[in-house]
């Protein structure tokens, strides 16, 4: 982790100025601390090193381009940022779509009631994510870990940890309540 | 309208990684339209997805690479455009509209696939089963399709070789997990064995994704199997 310095609002405000006055500084500033998280990313999820990293630079010109769209108040700049790689790597390496819920569907139902750390801001709760995933239990950071940079269906994880499937489900469902927990629990 | 059957977190959790393909990709975000707290899980698990690529391991980028894309920021957006090729049909008229004839509402995400369902060719598979292919994907890979089967009609007993999705858009079906009416999403795993029934007095319309072959069991409900091509 080399610029763990650059904290989550010193991000935001990048992606702003970026938005609102076209700020090349500010992007060359995001370029640097995300291209290469982006890329090391895409390898970690199988990616062959050329793919990651013209997939590193198609992401980081997106978000040049799209940076008008990020909404600090939905999610923080690393969470924007991973579902635009996410996003790049099934249009590019599975030519497929990924079918999403339409905002403005009439048929949508409801908003979530807003949660306990509604008050936070996006980025302090991405720190408080890092903090508690960092503290999981090996096995269930292992399933949570797998399940995202690996790309193959649970029943896979299950043979390769030789674990029944109802296990791989279990340990996620754990971490994933656990980290949900911490994240509420600090408010208190 | 309560949501009462959710997909497990393993599934929305794999749905936030991108690691589910198309058709159960479908599924998901078919739900998500009726359900707020899905919603929320998958945003969630985004957030761990964003913490995941903030500490993932740095790998430096070629020694051009900025130049590159500062070379790039003023080009038109066509050197990027989206490349997927698109097989689907675009949606033309307005739910609304499209609620015509057969006064099926379609969630967006349906929608875009399916176009106008009142000129939608059903397939006849069985009696009183009719089915939709949303999407025609290689084998191999995951599907979806609709499946609209009329009131009182049981469906062969059969058990799963991988994953089967089902989320009831109208009418609804009963089986051992319990009762699924509009926005319930069925998840039914290697191992599982179930047999729907259409239960309510209208057509039991639901979309359908799996990532593998079903299996029947039974003599009868096998040679079904090719029909439905499952
Ligand atoms: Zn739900
Ligand atoms: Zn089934």
């Amino acid at each position: 982790m080399t610029s763990l310095a650059v904290d989550a609002d010193a991000l935001t405000g990048w992606v702003r100025a970026v938005a609102e006055r076209q700020d090349q500084g500010a992007f060359v500033s995001l370029f640097e601390h995300f291209g290469p998280r982006v890329k090391g990313f895409l390898m970690r999820q199988g990616a062959a090193e050329s793919e990651a990293e013209d997939l590193a630079q198609d992401v980081m010109l997106t978000v040049w381009r799209k940076a008008a769209q990020f909404d600090p108040s939905k999610a923080a700049v690393s969470t924007w940022i991973f579902t635009i790689a996410r996003n790049r790597r099934i249009d590019v390496l599975r030519r497929e779509r990924r079918p999403e819920p339409d905002a403005e569907d009439p048929m949508l139902v409801g908003e979530p009631e807003p949660s306990a750390e509604a008050h936070l801001t996006t980025a302090q709760v991405q720190t408080r994510i890092r903090e508690a995933m960092a503290t999981l239990p090996a096995e269930q950071a292992e399933v949570l870990t797998l399940s995202f940079y690996e790309d193959i269906p649970h029943s896979e994880i299950a043979e390769r940890l030789e674990i029944p499937l109802g296990t791989v489900k279990s340990r996620l469902r754990l971490a994933f309540r656990k980290v949900k927990a911490l994240v509420g629990e600090e408010l208190a | 309208m309560t949501v009462k059957h959710h997909p497990s977190e393993a599934l929305l959790l794999a749905y936030a990684a991108g690691q589910l393909g198309e058709g159960l990709s479908l599924l998901i975000a078919t739900h998500m339209t009726y359900c707020p707290a899905c919603r929320g899980v998958v945003a969630d698990a985004e957030a761990m997805g964003g913490a995941l690529l903030e500490d993932s391991a740095a790998v430096k980028l070629s020694e051009g690479a900025l130049s590159a894309v500062l070379a790039r920021l003023d080009a038109p957006m066509s050197a990027q455009a989206d490349p997927t090729p698109v097989t689907r049909r675009r949606a033309t008229s307005s739910p609304a509209r499209q609620a015509g004839q057969d006064g099926i509402r379609l969630p967006a995400p349906i929608r875009a696939y399916v176009g106008d369902i009142a000129h939608a060719r059903w397939q006849w598979v069985a009696p009183g089963v009719r089915q939709l292919d949303l999407m025609q994907r290689p084998k191999g890979r995951d599907t979806a399709r609709l499946l609209r089967i009329s009131p009182g009609r049981v469906l062969p007993h059969h058990g799963h070789a991988g994953l089967e999705l089902t989320v009831v858009l109208q009418g609804s079906f009963s089986d051992e997990q319990g009762r699924f009416t509009p926005g319930d999403l069925a998840e039914l795993d290697r191992d599982d064995n179930h047999q729907p029934i259409a239960d309510s007095g209208e057509d039991c319309i639901c979309v359908i994704g799996t990532d593998a072959p079903l299996r029947f069991s039974g003599l009868l409900p096998r040679m079904m199997a090719p029909m439905m091509g499952f």
